[in-house]
């Protein structure tokens, strides 16, 4: 068993960041290794994402190129990964932790019977194992986890590990067929819809969230404004989600989005375990809140006490005067 | 049509506690309950029987001691709470978790729907509902926000990260909902009552399901944890004064000494 396979997540012609990251993570990891850093690209029409997978320094690309691989379906992706692994036994399998990334990564762990590591947020390199801290208990608890034998699947977090960087190398990739023909995949996509526009959360590099203290859909003007200006997504807390102020896609907390961004400025936010465990790991945490004893004081790196309404309007014009 | 739901006895993340000295965690007196995940899972088995008919039964690994923590569970609406006696030490691993809930649901027999929530609320592993679809040989519909029987397939809005797939699978399917799927009931003292007289039955890993633990050993020795705890160090530090623009200028001030913003030109 050698090798490091990287499952290369795209859409519209364009590597996801969370697959870059993965790269440089098994850059990184094969660099230590003395290994290969192999990329899985599958879709349809995908020649250009084999491309930037070897620009991105992939030394070997694995492709297959068909209609059936269209949309993710893991019936067809991961009977494709298994059988490749099967076939030429990598001893690493890095998927990034994309909804996508772990259904595949957790079927093809249970369908080869080798162990998984999830959620990985750093990579550790001991003798020819890959050693993944991972947070658990809501961030209380680090966790060094790794597989004992045989493959080792693991999953990575989006913005814990830097993106790889374009090299200039080119390549020939390898393609292969299907493994398993449309007729005999047994889901169908049948609609699609995007979601609206904005930041994603997962991949902002800022984030400005509201919570129970915007109290009201209108609430949330300041912060967008703010967050515009920031170039910024925006979140927001359970609290703000279950009054039916923001759809459910901005939740951030252990059943939202779980963030890690460079900034991440909460607002209107007491700071309860969930919320916490969802942005904990923020590299710069300011909170805004009327209550001095609001527990999300404790975790923040800065915190202004005060009227959220009054308070982000009047950063929202010193950003533009500081960054226009 | 039969439903069978799988929910877990979890420990409440909320009350552990980091001993800041030794980063040892305290975990006496944490409690566990059935997660808060599960509430969804069950509202969308027990919605599904509501409307096409059918009977809904709930599966769960974990320790004898949690045979209490079901009356709730049962009062949504379920015929029984079967719980699977976790044969080995500490936590289950996930994919134990899936080989055993995968015999336990052939076991059931005829099972056209099973129902998962996409995560646990303190394992965190996401690795459940895919392991189990895979072990199943059952196509599955992961991180749905809606569940419905169409034509005799299950069909439901899949939340991608970019965009919401609807997506058809032929029954038997798994799906593995998201807490925006529904909203939970809140049962009536009625219907709690009645959930007293309602079965939880329990099941032996090896007489019931027929697996060895060596076995289940063997699978769980796959993954090795080391732990510890996390004691937070952050600033803190609250910016003083009356002056909104002056504290304004104050944290942009102290985040490009960060780095974290660069200023403009």
């Amino acid at each position: 068993m050698s090798g490091i396979w990287v499952w290369i997540e795209n859409s519209d012609g364009q590597i996801s960041a969370i697959s870059r990251e993965a790269l440089g993570a098994a850059r990184t990891a094969a660099a230590e290794l003395g290994q290969s850093v192999t990329a899985l690209v599958f879709g349809q029409d995908v020649s250009g994402i084999a491309d930037a997978a070897f620009d991105l320094g992939a030394d070997a690309v694995l492709g297959c190129d068909d209609a059936s691989l269209a949309d993710f379906r893991v019936e067809a992706y991961g009977p494709l990964a298994v059988q490749l692994a099967q076939e030429r036994e990598p001893a690493v399998f890095m998927v990034g932790a994309s909804t996508r990334g772990r259904d595949l990564a957790a079927w093809v762990a249970a369908d080869l019977d080798a162990g998984l590591v999830a959620d990985g947020v750093a990579i550790e390199i001991d003798g020819d194992t890959v050693k993944l801290t991972r947070p658990v208990y809501a961030g209380k608890l680090l966790s060094t986890a790794f597989v004992t034998d045989g493959l080792q699947v693991m999953t990575l977090r989006s913005r814990a590990f830097p993106q790889a960087e374009s090299t200039g190398a080119t390549g020939t990739a390898e393609w292969v067929s299907p493994a398993v023909a449309e007729d005999d995949i047994p889901t169908k996509v049948v609609g699609f819809a995007g979601k609206e526009g904005g930041v994603s959360l997962t991949d902002a590099s800022i984030i400005v969230s509201g919570g129970r203290g915007v109290a009201g859909p209108e609430g949330f003007a300041p912060v967008r404004e703010l967050a515009e200006v920031l170039g910024a997504a925006v979140g927001a807390s359970r609290a703000a989600v279950d009054a039916g102020w923001i759809p459910y896609e901005h939740q951030v907390g252990q059943t939202g989005k779980n963030v890690s961004p460079d900034l991440y400025i909460a607002s209107g936010i007491s700071g309860a375990i969930q919320h916490q465990a969802g942005m904990r790991s923020s590299k710069i945490i300011v909170a805004v809140n009327k209550d001095p004893d609001a527990p999300i004081f404790k975790l923040a790196h800065y915190g202004i006490v005060g009227d959220l309404f009054k308070v982000l309007p009047a950063l929202t014009a010193e950003f533009k005067k500081r960054l226009g | 049509m039969k439903i069978a739901v799988c929910i877990k006895y979890s420990l409440d993340a909320s009350e552990v506690k980091v001993d800041p000295a030794s980063k040892e965690l305290k975990m006496a007196g944490v409690p566990y309950k059935v997660g808060v995940i599960d509430k969804h899972v069950l509202e969308t088995a027990v919605t599904l029987k509501e409307t096409y008919g059918g009977t809904v039964h709930a599966l769960t690994v974990g320790p004898t001691k949690a045979k209490e923590s079901f009356r709730e569970a049962l009062a949504f609406g379920l015929e029984d709470v079967t719980l699977i006696e976790n044969p080995l030490e500490g936590e289950v691993a996930p994919d134990v978790t899936a080989v055993i809930l995968a015999k336990a649901i052939e076991k059931l027999g005829d099972v056209d729907v099973v129902v998962c929530g996409e995560v646990s609320d303190d394992g965190f592993t996401y690795q459940v509902p895919p392991r189990l679809a895979e072990a199943l040989h059952m196509p599955q519909i992961s991180f749905a926000r809606t569940a419905a029987i169409e034509d005799g397939q299950l069909v439901a809005d899949r939340d991608l990260e970019d965009s919401v797939q609807t997506v058809a699978a032929p029954l038997p399917a798994l799906i593995s909902v998201m807490e925006e799927c529904n909203t939970p009931r809140r049962p009536t003292l009625l219907e709690a009552m009645k959930a007293k007289k309602k079965p939880v039955n329990i099941w032996n890993v090896e007489t019931d399901l027929g697996l060895s633990i060596a076995e289940l050993q063997q699978k769980a020795a796959l993954e090795k944890v080391h732990a510890e705890g996390v004691v937070v160090h952050r600033k803190q530090y609250v910016l003083k004064g009356d002056d909104l623009n002056a504290l304004s200028n104050e944290l942009v001030d102290l985040l490009l000494a960060d780095h974290i913003i660069e200023g403009g030109a």
